[in-house]
């Protein structure tokens, strides 16, 4: 059985003005994370990337209304009852985010940080807590564990924090660990660093990842798959190797081009126009206006995803541009 | 060789500790020269003194010793006041939200430079904005917009051409592409890689991202703890890296193939 | 409970009506801005609208109720309810505008001027605004009035000075913040001057900010200037004034004619709570906005 189920959801936010019309943040995401499976979720923003996750959490504001289907281990999660919810926020899942500043309480040691979620949820006493915290630190590779614990979160670098951030979310073992975006606030070594520790420690405890980024380069590094979003919708789903090699839509295929290359000097190739958000999107294919290879079917109809093989891919045109395509990331 | 565009001769800035904190050496000696034309980047991660280093040449920050020098006429250094370039060296920043005055249009926002520095006629100044706001590949009607209705990058290339309007020799880009989305930052990277070609004007590049510095500069200079630890041609260096630093920094750049690695940041 | 404290009541009742989202018409916003319009216009005009001459008395009519002659009643002197009120309009209104005008503007301008150098002169002007704003500005007014006198400006000076500190600090921060914005470098870089950044961008943002709590404070102002003259150290007789009729009419009450304290009360309070939820409403909007 699978981890997690997404299967197309939807997400509408009801206007905050009374006659205002609902706006759609999540258009179609359909993705699945196996245990143990580390899954990408690529995409610019307002791709609606952070709204999945939310979803998911069942974080939302309470103005969202979520169609299509969210399961967790078979069990749908927008209808679990209040102690299952509790259940799954503190001990099934748990959530890296981007800015560990932001998200821990600046005036609480790190100690406290750390156990509070497991000892609130009853899983273990204080000093079992604290012991489990230790071996965790060490696990990731923080030495004189013993002295971080009491020390606060002004002390530690941004890279140490986000490893505390790290344990806090395995420490009550959980089964799928969400990771929005939890590299960008850092420099390119200590990413390096927090990824590796990331990698290594979800591998060694078969946990499901899902991981958000903007960064296709380092999702396709350090994933089994990935999912590209693009205006609330998945464009494109497969195994993160084959996609970062061959993509098949369009617009995967421009976030690659558009990537300087750190070995060359080749002008990178913008894609015109902005990244647009799911309720901006009209009729067609929400990438039409950015599209190179868009064609009248594309601006007057919506492209199901189609799955053929290991890929999924949401483009009227994805068997004829193919090659193209291909051709554009060995060039 | 001519005189340089820019000398910056044994630059050095100490930030006085706090209480019972020690005194911060942010800069620690930076020297190096940019010629007319030239495009130089200072790579480097947060705390390797960068900013601060562009920010003393651009005249937002006093020096503790050591002196800038544009054209051989001392801008900036030890016991030189703020903000003596004058408008020869502007500065495009990082943050696209942050950048420009929420309560003035674009086209004001430019005009109001035009009319303090060049006391031109109204119509002449118009004529301008419109050849700048093109410069930047924007639409004349954007001049009437204010910035909030401009998405990232169009709020990024109405600061890139604030800077041009006053034809500086030198332009400071602090981290300018870093906050965009990749498509974006692609065509605001093209964008400054035309203008240098039209323009005959030099950047000082100040940026983490390497892949960007490549693109951008002629000659680099990468900074750890506020020493140039290394400094030459852009493709030199991120070819063949000398320095364990450079190495390292290279490394961490995820590419096909890369495993993240936990030795990386241990320097 | 004094008259300061029921009076103060119903701005918490003001804070507890919660501000709409932005974006659209907001019916209270408007009610309360057509409420404070409205009397502004009456402290304009109301005293030429006087149906009697202030001073005149009639002692056999003395403490009536309404009626087709008198409409609002008389008071204790058999003078005219409606006319006093309207005449008292006049001071009623003047004294927390001149507060609020002077009181803003001085903030505004001790703010930015702190916020923009910076570094001690800024801690220095912060320290002693953080002193100036522990003195409670009716203390101050008292104080001024024994040594200074009655009247109109002596109470109007000591509230302006007091009230200063408080629109000086939140504009500070909002300052401080403001000039920490890159755009701000970007335009010391281009050459323009502290006097045109200052007034021309980092005023221009802030304004709507001081505006709002300006009309805070007018509703503050109102009741201060009126707990003055209640104090009968305001305008003094025969003028007439809200503040001072809450006090004159009080005699009365026990005799059951409560027809000028209620009035000018109840003219108080309502201009209270309209100007204090414009203000809140105001400074809502502008932090939805920002």
């Amino acid at each position: 059985m699978n981890l997690l189920d997404i299967e197309h959801l939807r997400v509408d936010l009801r206007s905050r003005e009374r006659r205002g019309a609902p706006r759609t943040v999540i258009h179609d995401v359909s993705l699945t994370i196996a245990p143990g499976e580390a899954v990408g979720v690529v995409g610019e923003s307002g791709s609606g990337k952070s709204m999945t996750v939310k979803a998911v959490m069942r974080l939302l504001p309470r103005r969202a209304t979520v169609g299509g289907t969210l399961e967790f281990r078979g069990t749908s999660i927008p209808a679990m009852p209040g102690r299952d919810l509790a259940r799954f926020r503190s001990q099934l899942v748990s959530m890296i985010y981007q800015d560990p500043r932001a998200h821990i309480n600046p005036l609480r040691t790190i100690g406290d940080f750390l156990i509070e979620g497991v000892v609130a949820s009853g899983q273990m006493n204080r000093a079992e807590a604290l012991e489990a915290a230790c071996t965790l630190l060490r696990d990731v590779g923080v030495n004189d564990p013993q002295r971080r614990l009491s020390q606060y979160p002004h002390q530690l670098s941004g890279g140490l924090l986000q490893r505390m951030m790290i344990v806090m979310a395995l420490l009550p073992s959980p089964e799928l660990v969400l990771a929005d975006e939890p590299t960008t606030a850092l420099d390119v070594t200590v990413q390096s660093e927090v990824m590796a520790i990331l990698t290594e420690q979800i591998r060694e405890r078969s946990v499901g990842l899902l991981f958000i980024t903007h960064d296709l380069d380092l999702a396709a590094a350090v994933t089994d798959s990935l999912a590209v979003m693009h205006a609330g919708t998945v464009v494109e789903r497969g195994p993160s190797a084959d996609i970062y090699a061959a993509p098949r839509h369009p617009y995967t295929a421009a976030l690659l081009a558009s990537r300087p290359s750190p070995t060359s000097v080749a002008r990178p190739v913008s894609i015109p126009g902005r990244p647009v958000s799911a309720f901006e999107a009209g009729e067609g294919c929400a990438f039409a206006s950015r599209c190179p290879y868009a064609i009248g079917q594309c601006r007057t109809e919506r492209p199901e995803p189609r799955t053929a093989g290991t890929r999924t891919v949401a483009c009227h045109r994805s068997d004829e541009l193919e090659a193209v395509l291909a051709e554009g990331v060995r060039a | 060789m001519s005189e340089p565009l820019l000398r910056v001769a044994n630059l050095r800035k100490v930030f006085p500790g706090q209480g019972t904190a020690d005194d911060l050496v942010a800069v620690d000696g930076v020297s190096f020269d940019l010629q007319q034309g030239e495009s130089v980047a200072i790579v480097g991660e947060s705390g390797s003194g960068k900013t601060t280093t562009a920010r003393i040449i651009a005249g937002l920050e006093t020096a503790t010793d050591g002196e800038v020098l544009l054209d051989g006429k001392t801008v900036a250094g030890r016991g030189i006041g703020l903000l003596r370039a004058g408008r020869d060296i502007q500065m495009v920043f990082q943050d696209p939200f942050g950048s420009l005055d929420p309560r003035q249009r674009v086209g004001a926002a430019i005009e109001e430079l035009l009319a303090v520095r060049f006391r031109q006629p109204k119509a002449e100044r118009r004529a301008r904005v419109a050849e700048l706001l093109e410069q930047v590949g924007l639409d004349e009607q954007h001049a009437g917009e204010y910035p909030r209705s401009l998405s990232g990058g169009q709020r990024q290339r109405v600061a890139i051409a604030r800077a041009l309007a006053l034809q500086p020799r030198l332009l400071i880009l602090d981290e300018a592409v870093a906050a965009l989305d990749v498509s974006v930052q692609a065509q605001v990277l093209n964008l400054l890689i035309d203008l240098r070609e039209q323009l005959d004007i030099s950047y000082l590049f100040v940026s983490h991202d390497l892949a960007v510095v490549r693109q951008i500069s002629d000659r680099c200079l990468v900074m750890n703890e506020g020493v140039v630890v290394e400094a030459g041609t852009t493709a030199d260096i991120l070819d063949h890296p000398g320095q364990p630093y450079t190495q390292q920094l290279l490394a961490a750049v995820p590419r096909p193939g890369w495993v993240p690695s936990r030795r990386a940041a241990t320097a | 409970m004094s008259l300061e404290q029921l009076t103060r009541l119903p701005l918490l009742a003001g804070r507890l009506v919660r501000p709409r989202r932005r974006g659209h018409a907001d019916p209270v916003l408007i009610g309360c801005g057509l409420i404070c319009a409205g009397l502004l216009a009456l402290a304009l005009i109301g005293p030429v609208l006087t149906p009697y001459p202030l001073d005149q008395t009639d002692i056999l009519n003395a403490s009536q109720g309404p009626s087709a002659e008198h409409l609002l009643g008389t008071d204790s002197l058999g003078r005219d309810l409606l006319s006093r009120l309207l005449a008292g309009a006049r001071p009623s209104i003047t004294a927390p505008a001149v507060i609020v005008l002077a009181s803003t503007t001085l903030g505004v301008i001790v703010a930015v001027f702190a916020a923009w150098r910076g570094g001690r002169v800024d801690r220095v002007i912060s320290r002693m605004l953080d002193v100036m704003f522990t003195v409670p500005g009716l203390l101050v007014a008292v104080i001024a009035a024994a040594i200074l006198g009655t009247g109109f400006w002596v109470p109007v000076a000591a509230l302006t000075v007091t009230y200063m500190p408080y629109i000086a600090r939140i504009v500070h921060s909002a300052a401080i913040r403001e000039c920490r914005l890159p755009y701000v470098e970007a335009c010391q870089l281009a050459g323009l001057s502290s006097w045109r950044i200052c007034t021309r961008h980092i005023l221009r943002n802030i304004a709507p900010l001081a505006v709002a709590q300006a009309t805070l404070a007018f509703a503050w102002a109102l009741m201060d200037f009126g707990a003055i003259s209640f104090l009968g150290l305001g305008l003094q007789p025969p003028a007439a004034e809200w503040g001072s009729m809450v006090n004159e009419g009080r005699a009365d009450l026990l005799t059951g004619a409560i027809w000028e304290s209620m009035t000018a009360g109840v003219l108080i309070v309502l201009a209270a709570v309209s100007f204090n939820i414009l203000g809140e409403r105001l400074a809502a909007r502008i932090g939805d906005g920002s």
